[in-house]
């Protein structure tokens, strides 16, 4: 209908964004009244988190309302080149490393994307675990400076695989094709013929849910905090509602509005994966950010980055991704079915031989 | 024509820095200034003009090398473009002084940004400041010294590179400052120097 998207995903991003507008009214309101049992940095942060996630939405809205995943893929290519330029403006590196972030930076990036505009799976999955973690060892190499070798090579390639890799499958969810979907009414396996936009949608939409739920919850029924060294909020009750809402929400919205093509169980499993994915994903950021000595990331990078906001999407993005791909793409329940009967040959064959006895 | 590569040039340089400008000591203001900096990077000079506001840096000039910027068109184009004023470092004579230059050049009207650390500093530590500011701050007692903190420049582009990296830095600047009556040169270089050091902690 708008390019991208259908009646149903356009629906779910308008009504997402009136609840983060709403949510974002009561931040304010809650700013101006002074009250004594909320913490007013609390308030401003929840506040920025959901102007941040609006202005998220909004720019996604209009990308997926061109006729085409360029744009899309270009909007998060950005993000990733952002978040990955904070991520090594707080890592340190040498003047030996300059040529190799060149190619962190400007070249790997904008290959991943490109690839994943054009829908190439084989490729993209592997160029940066692959080439790019040898390409980066040789290039260090290269550059005659064996200094902490290893804890170069480390930082350089987990910034990458984190801010570029991990990322770039939330649009590469634009490029799946011939996805299955569950017809109850008939009882088979039916082409999906709903929105792409739609599984990226419900990737965002619950990330924001499971993120938005883990922190007010930390903050109100939060007794036991996970590992107070890295964060002092994140609490096991945090993280548990977290899952619950994400699950229920997860439920409701395919429910009443189909935007993937998962049966109302898969949805749900698909919700408590992306929340248990994204909650690690911000508890990781946490780690990197107590390793460097930066609550708040000082001079460099103003107030809370991008880094900051997009983790949980990045850890969420590639397991969702993956999880979709490997059920629900044509060929691959049938790669599972090929798989079990090898299996059970194999078991077969095992069991005359004798090989259990 | 320069009317669309000043924003062209200005975008790019920004974009390319990820610069946030922090005025900590001074708000900013077209009086007459020299903006003087740690120098780490060939990009220092046209980061700091690019990240001041519009009314500013059109009455800002960078003084800069001339045996760098004038080597090559692009580097000429660009120089021309905001308005450095070129020093050449070779021919520093009694009667060719560089400071003389500077006062004649900035009239009552211009600013500048100089770096008296003299060349791009490879250690972390800043290097003793060149005696130049002394000087103006002597001929020209009206001028506000602003010390300004440049950080993580030398990442985006190191001493030795032609390609940068587009990483984040940070401009810090601080609190004018003028040269005390009856102050040593040496006493008045240092302070500057700690100026600047000062600013690192913000």
């Amino acid at each position: 209908m708008f390019g991208l998207l259908d009646k149903n995903t356009a629906i779910l991003l308008l009504s997402n964004l009136a609840v983060l507008a709403s949510l974002f009214g009561i931040g304010r309101y809650l700013k101006k009244r002074s009250s004594v049992d909320i913490d007013a940095e609390t308030v401003r942060s929840f506040s920025r988190n959901m102007m941040a996630w609006m202005v998220v939405c909004v720019v996604l809205a209009l990308a997926l309302m061109v006729d085409t995943v360029v744009i899309t893929v270009i909007f998060f290519w950005f993000v990733s080149f952002w978040a990955q330029r904070e991520f090594v403006t707080l890592t340190p590196t040498k003047p030996s490393d300059h040529r190799t972030l060149f190619f962190l930076i400007l070249v790997f990036p904008i290959a991943q994307y490109i690839l994943v505009g054009m829908g190439a799976y084989d490729l993209y999955s592997i160029v940066i675990p692959v080439y790019g973690t040898l390409f980066i060892g040789a290039r260090i190499a290269f550059a005659n400076d064996p200094d902490e070798f290893l804890e170069r090579t480390a930082k350089l390639q987990f910034g990458l695989l984190i801010c570029v890799y991990a990322l770039s499958h939330a649009p590469a969810l634009l490029t799946l094709d011939m996805l299955m979907t569950w017809d109850s009414s008939d009882g088979q396996w039916v082409q999906w013929m709903g929105a792409k936009a739609g599984l990226l949608l419900y990737l965002v939409v619950i990330v924001q849910i499971s993120d938005m739920t883990h922190f007010i919850a930390d903050r109100t029924v939060g007794r036991h905090v996970i590992a107070p060294k890295v964060n002092e909020f994140k609490s096991w009750e945090g993280l548990m509602t977290a899952i619950v809402v994400s699950a229920i929400v997860g439920l409701l919205i395919q429910m009443f509005l189909p935007v993937t093509p998962f049966q109302l169980h898969g949805a749900a499993v698909m919700a408590i994966i992306i929340s248990v994915m994204a909650s690690s994903g911000s508890m990781t950021m946490c780690a990197i950010k107590k390793d460097r000595g930066i609550a708040r990331h000082g001079g460099l990078v103003q107030s809370r980055g991008v880094l900051d906001r997009i983790a949980s999407l990045c850890f969420a993005a590639p397991i969702y991704f993956h999880v979709t791909r490997f059920f629900l793409q044509v060929g691959g329940i049938e790669d599972i079915e090929k798989a079990n009967e090898r299996l059970e040959a194999v078991f077969q064959i095992s069991w005359q031989t004798g090989f259990w006895n | 024509m320069k009317a669309v590569t000043i924003p062209v040039l200005v975008g790019i340089a920004k974009l390319f820095s990820g610069a946030t400008l922090r005025w900590v000591g001074s708000q900013p203001d077209t009086c007459q200034r020299v903006y003087f900096a740690n120098h780490t990077s060939h990009l220092d000079a046209l980061i700091l003009w690019a990240s001041l506001p519009r009314q500013i840096r059109a009455l800002t000039r960078p003084v800069a090398a001339k045996d760098y910027w004038v080597r090559g068109p692009i580097r000429r184009y660009i120089s021309e473009v905001f308005n450095a004023l070129l020093i050449d470092r070779d021919k520093i004579r009694v009667h060719n002084s560089p400071i003389d230059m500077m006062i004649k050049e900035i009239g009552d009207q211009y600013s500048l940004i100089v770096f008296p650390e003299g060349s791009r500093n490879t250690e972390s530590e800043m290097r003793d400041f060149k005696s130049g500011i002394y000087y103006l701050s002597k001929k020209r007692p009206d001028l506000e010294l602003v010390p300004v903190y440049l950080n993580n420049m030398n990442r985006i582009m190191p001493k030795g590179e032609f390609l940068p990296v587009p990483l984040m830095s940070c401009i810090t600047i601080g609190q004018p400052m003028w040269l005390e009556a009856g102050e040593s040169k040496n006493d008045f270089l240092k302070r500057a120097r700690n100026e600047i050091i000062k600013l690192r902690d913000y």
